[in-house]
């Protein structure tokens, strides 16, 4: 058995002190496999940003493992770490967090220009990520010129330009409009059938069913984690490809 | 990830706020160029009164007669002498004064001494052309070595001249060419106050140094100055020329103690005559002229301190404007380097930029000539200049960088 793109152990996050403590996660465990697809869902304040930003190197646990292709996150170094998230982790925001005042091209080169890719080359690729997200005919275009789906694109195009491991999605369609939400959707599916391997937060039924495993927490744990199509097959909503 | 990649994101972040940051840099490139212009001014002041003195003659000793002290004190009461040390009333200088500073056997050091009377403001006319000459010197031919005058056309007057009391005249630049416009007037004859003088020479053009116009002179034989306009009176004061520069200090001493017999001045008296030595007033004007130049200085450099703080506050508000720039930057692998580089280059480009500006201004600016002063650039002002204000950059925008830099990403993206 390979190891698994993340693998995580008895993590718990507490934010402040004394009477305003909060315990968003009360020990999560989770393995993700490469290839897989895994949808999580849950009540507002259950801890789900909370967990996916852990899963994305944003912020640490107060206790407990996580492992990235088997190797441990929490004895990084800084620099390691910036390297982590640069090579091994796309993250998209439910608020897109493209950079103001770039053009779409520009934000998805940024990161391969601190993965110290050459000016050549980060062109090209990021061009094909764009032309995958199928925005082409807009790279030169800034963020307040785009709609919310094509800046939630361009945010998908810069997550996946640097080929990561792990493809995170913290509610990803939540600021979206129905049309824009299946263009997102759309994309994840392929990607996902390309043998991406993807975790997407959502609390739409809709969107999780495009997953092929779900996860439910509840308060900081999960109650339930159910599976909905192999980690080796397309993922479920996968529209017909024509023969 | 390369520097030129860090340079290229900082340029971004400032063409993202142009105004702002041109502001900045204005901040930077006044008080660059205030610090460079001002210091400029203070050398260009300094040296051009250095020269003025110069010109004077750097072995020279100006005695000129003193009224000052307690001269008169026992006019009133009946017994003289009672108080103040024995001290009889105060004389003028006399031709006899200048006659014994020539004695070579009491005054060693002594080179040339040139008695001289001025007759301020004497009227000068010449073929219906009329010029007020502000000074009308009459003294001995050593003067013009002594007091460094040369003259460009004809030639100096003699002994004889004074001898004879001849009305021959050597005259400035400027009244030159009020009196004879282009025209040469070596040979030519001026009356000053009704009596003719026939000029034999121009002096060499001196410039005007200040408020006052060192070429409106005219230099004439003792005794005739002495016969027709002044009277054979009292000197107004003698010019002592030293042998040599190293000499000036004793024959400053000569002076005195020849004076002090003459004059019945008493060890302990004070004396009746001033000597105005010339090394030493060149001495007192730099340093004076020291302190005024670095009075600027300091002045232009609280506006290069508060152009610094300009910059801090900039960086300060930028770096807090940006911090969610700073996380998703983060987010999406920057490395603490490349953050800190950024910000730091913004900072540095700033006031790189307003600190080279600043010099060109300056270097624009000291071309003018302003109230007579020409100034100049003194190279070590450009350099401190200079680097104060890529050092205030570096220093302080390395802290606000620094803060950011820091953050972990998911704290930067929640800030708002
Ligand atoms: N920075 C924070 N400081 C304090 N409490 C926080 C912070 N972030 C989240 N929380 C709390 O942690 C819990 C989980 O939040 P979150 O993970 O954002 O939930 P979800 O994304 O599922 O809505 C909530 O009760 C929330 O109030
Ligand atoms: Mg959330």
């Amino acid at each position: 058995m390979t190891t698994p793109v993340l693998s995580v152990q008895e993590l718990s996050k507490v934010y402040g002190e004394g009477d305003a403590q909060v315990r968003a996660l009360r020990g999560v465990s989770l393995t993700v496999e490469r290839g897989d697809y895994v949808a999580i869902m849950g009540a507002s304040g259950s801890g789900k940003s909370t967990l996916m930003n852990i899963l994305g190197c944003l912020d640490v646990p107060s206790s407990g493992r996580y492992l990235i292709d088997g190797a441990d996150v929490g004895a990084l170094e800084e620099r390691q770490l910036a390297v982590l998230r640069n090579r091994k982790i796309g993250f998209v925001f439910q608020s897109f967090n493209l950079i103001p005042r770039m053009s779409a091209l520009a934000n998805v080169e940024l990161p391969m220009a601190y993965g110290g890719v050459g000016a050549a080359e980060r062109r090209a690729r990021a061009l094909a990520a764009l032309e995958q997200v199928g925005l082409s005919d807009r790279v030169r275009h800034e963020p307040n010129e785009l709609s919310g789906g094509q800046q939630q694109r361009v945010a998908v195009a810069r997550a996946l330009v640097t080929a990561p491991s792990l493809l995170l999605a913290d509610e990803p369609t939540g600021n979206l409009d129905t049309a824009s939400t299946g263009d997102v959707l759309e994309i994840l599916d392929r990607l996902s059938a390309s043998g991406r391997t993807i975790v997407i937060i959502t609390h739409e039924d809709d969107v999780a069913a495009h997953a092929k495993r779900v996860i439910r927490l509840v308060d900081g744990q999960i109650v339930e984690d159910r599976r909905q199509a192999p980690v080796d097959g397309p993922p479920p909503r996968m529209p017909e490809v024509p023969a | 990830m390369s520097w030129f990649e860090i340079l290229r994101f900082a340029l971004r972040g400032l063409a993202a706020n142009k105004l702002r940051s041109f502001l900045t840099t204005l901040g930077i490139l006044i008080g660059v160029g205030a610090v460079i212009l001002l210091v400029a001014f203070g050398e260009g002041a300094s040296q051009s009164i250095q020269q003025s003195i110069q010109r004077l003659g750097s072995n020279t000793l100006t005695i000129s007669a003193s009224f000052s002290g307690g001269g008169f004190g026992g006019g009133g009461g009946g017994g003289g002498g009672q108080a103040g040390g024995p001290r009889t009333q105060a004389r003028q200088l006399t031709l006899e004064d200048a006659r014994a500073l020539a004695d070579r056997e009491q005054a060693p050091s002594v080179r040339s001494v040139s008695p001289v009377v001025t007759a301020s403001s004497a009227t000068a006319v010449h073929e219906g052309a009329s010029h007020t000459i502000s000074q009308l010197v009459g003294t001995y031919p050593s003067y013009f070595e002594a007091t460094n005058k040369p003259v460009t056309s004809g030639a100096y007057f003699v002994n004889d001249d004074v001898l004879a009391a001849r009305k021959v005249m050597v005259i400035g630049r400027t009244v030159a060419e009020e009196l004879f416009g282009a025209a040469d007037p070596v040979g030519r004859r001026v009356s000053v106050s009704g009596v003719p003088f026939t000029v034999v020479g121009v002096l060499k053009e001196l410039g005007s140094s200040g408020m006052q116009d060192a070429d409106d002179v005219a230099i004439v034989p003792l005794p005739a100055v002495q016969q027709s306009l002044t009277g054979f009176g009292a000197l107004g004061s003698i010019i002592v020329q030293a042998t040599g520069a190293g000499t000036t200090e004793s024959a400053q001493a000569e002076v005195t103690a020849v004076l002090n017999q003459r004059h019945d001045i008493t060890p302990t008296g004070t004396a009746d005559y001033r000597i105005l030595n010339q090394a030493t007033l060149q001495e007192t004007v730099s340093s004076t002229i020291g302190v005024f130049t670095a009075l600027l200085g300091a002045v232009a450099a609280i506006s290069l301190l508060v152009g610094g703080i300009g910059i801090t506050n900039i960086m300060l508000v930028t770096v807090t404007e940006r911090t969610r720039e700073i996380g998703i930057r983060k987010a999406i692998g920057a490395p603490r380097s490349a953050i800190l580089g950024q910000f730091l280059l913004e900072a540095t480009v700033l006031s790189l930029v307003g600190g080279l500006s600043g010099v060109a201004i300056a270097f624009v600016g000291t071309r003018f000539t302003i109230a007579g002063i020409e100034p100049v650039i003194v190279p070590s002002s450009i350099a401190l200049a200079l680097g104060v204000s890529v050092g205030i950059g570096l220093f302080f925008g390395s802290y606000p960088a620094n803060r950011a830099a820091k953050l972990r990403p998911i704290q930067a993206l929640r800030h708002e």
